[in-house]
């Protein structure tokens, strides 16, 4: 279970103080699998931070009750001058893995060959994508924060991700943020929409797009 | 085994899982800043002592043929090499500190990593990097009787920790101030450059006027370097230090650069 409570997260900018998150109530129980929608800019990345821990809110509580990713967007959490393989040893290292197990998997779903040896400057956004998400699946977490990480790469690199997420990993709880209103509807239970720095929560999906189209 | 991770990584935790896991962070990060730094071609990670080495040697052989009056009648290499050395500490720390953010920013995204690892794994490679060169050099230098033995030994390892102390507390002072100006890097390097010949590297205290020496002593490392010598020439010098200056102007540099750093925590993000 993770629990948000009147999360509050500001931003100083050079206009002034800006504030994302209002109030924001939100819960995941084990294997849920939950949507986040909202507009270009409603704060969305930003709320899938701050449940990682990545960023702490200003005001409000968080509980973590189960371990919950790092946000799974393409690129996020990597570095460029360095290879896949560094990045795999990196990731092993702070998350306490064997990085000599998990070589294999990583080869073989990222698909990159002699690439995986080489800095990830040298990679294109789908070499990036496949990377960024086979990292993601060596650690094994409860719950994983998937932020448009399905918006970019080819048919054969989403059946993969299809494969890994909803087949291997059908009981972990999961928290997507899409544009692509199909997608949610097929994967999603349920949906929160955020607006003007409020989180909604809605049961039912029909409910939860007509508030967001209107 | 879920559960084992979650409690390692979970915000409340304690004190021994805590160090464990920041344990592992400083480790990986360190790991990353050697390879990112030195790559794995030529001789790779001796690049770390090799490049300060370098650094000392030339400085040193500068100060041999120009013949340079530092005012005792201590051998130049010697002289050089406990004088050079200490620079090293006090310059590269903050000097790799004023950029540590934007390279790793992204890393922030794992929770377990914070920014004070960040800032520590660039502080400790400087650190060693120093240490392994003010070492090896020592030991060459030893070798070939170009210096007797440190006097006493205890002293100059004293005068290295606190050196390094004041170091690592500078660097995250400028490094965390860096955040706030770009001005700040822009600033450092000059200043750099202009405090290294007031540093004490490449004088006695001794040697200074009265009105001189008062306003040398204003600067902290002058007192650690002091004491580096009076470590390693013993009798042959007469050192001029006030260790619980350097101390307390150390501790307030530390304390002034965590506050900026749980400042800057809470501003940066994740990217």
């Amino acid at each position: 279970m993770i629990t948000l409570e009147h999360i509050q997260r500001r931003y100083k900018t050079l206009h002034g103080q800006v504030t994302v998150l209002k109030d924001v109530n939100f819960s995941i129980a084990r294997g849920e699998k939950v949507g986040i929608i909202g507009k270009n800019g409603a704060g969305k990345s930003t709320l899938i931070r701050l449940i990682s821990g990545a960023e702490q809110p200003d005001a409000g509580k968080i509980i973590r009750r189960m371990s919950v990713s790092w946000p799974l967007a393409f690129s996020g959490g990597f570095q460029g001058s360095l290879t896949g393989l560094d990045n795999l040893r990196f990731i092993c290292r702070i998350y306490r893995e064997d990085w000599r197990k998990h070589v294999d998997f990583v080869q073989d779903f990222t698909e990159l060959g002699a690439f995986l040896r080489e800095p990830l400057g040298t990679y294109s956004s789908g070499m990036r994508s496949r990377l960024a998400f086979a990292l993601s699946m060596v650690i094994d977490f409860d719950c994983f924060l998937i932020d448009e990480v399905m918006a970019v790469g080819d048919h054969r690199f989403h059946e993969r991700c299809h494969v890994e997420l909803f087949e291997k990993r059908a009981n972990h709880a999961m928290i997507f943020v899409s544009h692509d209103p199909g997608f949610m509807r097929d994967r999603c239970e349920r949906l929160s929409v955020l607006h003007d720095g409020i989180l909604y929560n809605f049961d039912d999906m029909d409910e939860a797009f007509h508030f967001y189209y209107n | 085994m879920a559960n084992m991770k979650d409690e390692a990584i979970s915000q409340n935790r304690g004190l021994f899982s805590g160090l464990d896991v920041q344990g592992r962070v400083l480790g990986a990060l360190f790991m990353r800043e050697i390879v990112t730094r030195f790559g794995r071609h030529n001789i790779g990670f001796l690049w770390l002592f090799v490049e300060p080495m370098m650094f000392t040697l030339g400085v040193t052989a500068l100060w041999y043929f120009a013949n340079a009056n530092h005012g005792s009648n201590l051998p130049i290499v010697a002289f050089a090499l406990t004088g050079y050395s200490s620079v090293l500490l006090w310059r590269n720390m903050p000097a790799r500190c004023v950029s540590a953010i934007e390279p790793n920013q992204s890393l922030l995204y794992h929770r377990q990593v914070k920014l004070i690892d960040v800032y520590a794994a660039r502080i400790l490679l400087e650190g060693a990097g120093a240490t392994m060169s003010f070492t090896v050099l020592s030991i060459v230098y030893l070798s070939l009787d170009l210096i007797a033995v440190p006097e006493d030994v205890l002293k100059v390892i004293l005068a290295w920790l606190l050196l390094t102390w004041f170091g690592g507390a500078l660097a995250l002072c400028i490094g965390t101030m860096a955040f706030f100006s770009e001005t700040v890097e822009k600033l450092w390097h000059p200043m750099s450059y202009i405090i290294f010949p007031l540093s004490g590297s490449a004088f006695l205290v001794e040697v200074l006027p009265p009105r001189a020496q008062e306003f040398v002593l204003i600067l902290p490392m002058v007192h650690g370097i002091e004491l580096l010598r009076e470590g390693y020439f013993g009798s042959k010098v007469h050192s001029i230090y006030d260790i619980g200056y350097m101390v307390n102007v150390t501790l307030g540099m530390t304390f002034v650069g965590l506050l900026l750093l749980r400042i800057v925590s809470k501003r940066v993000v994740p990217g």
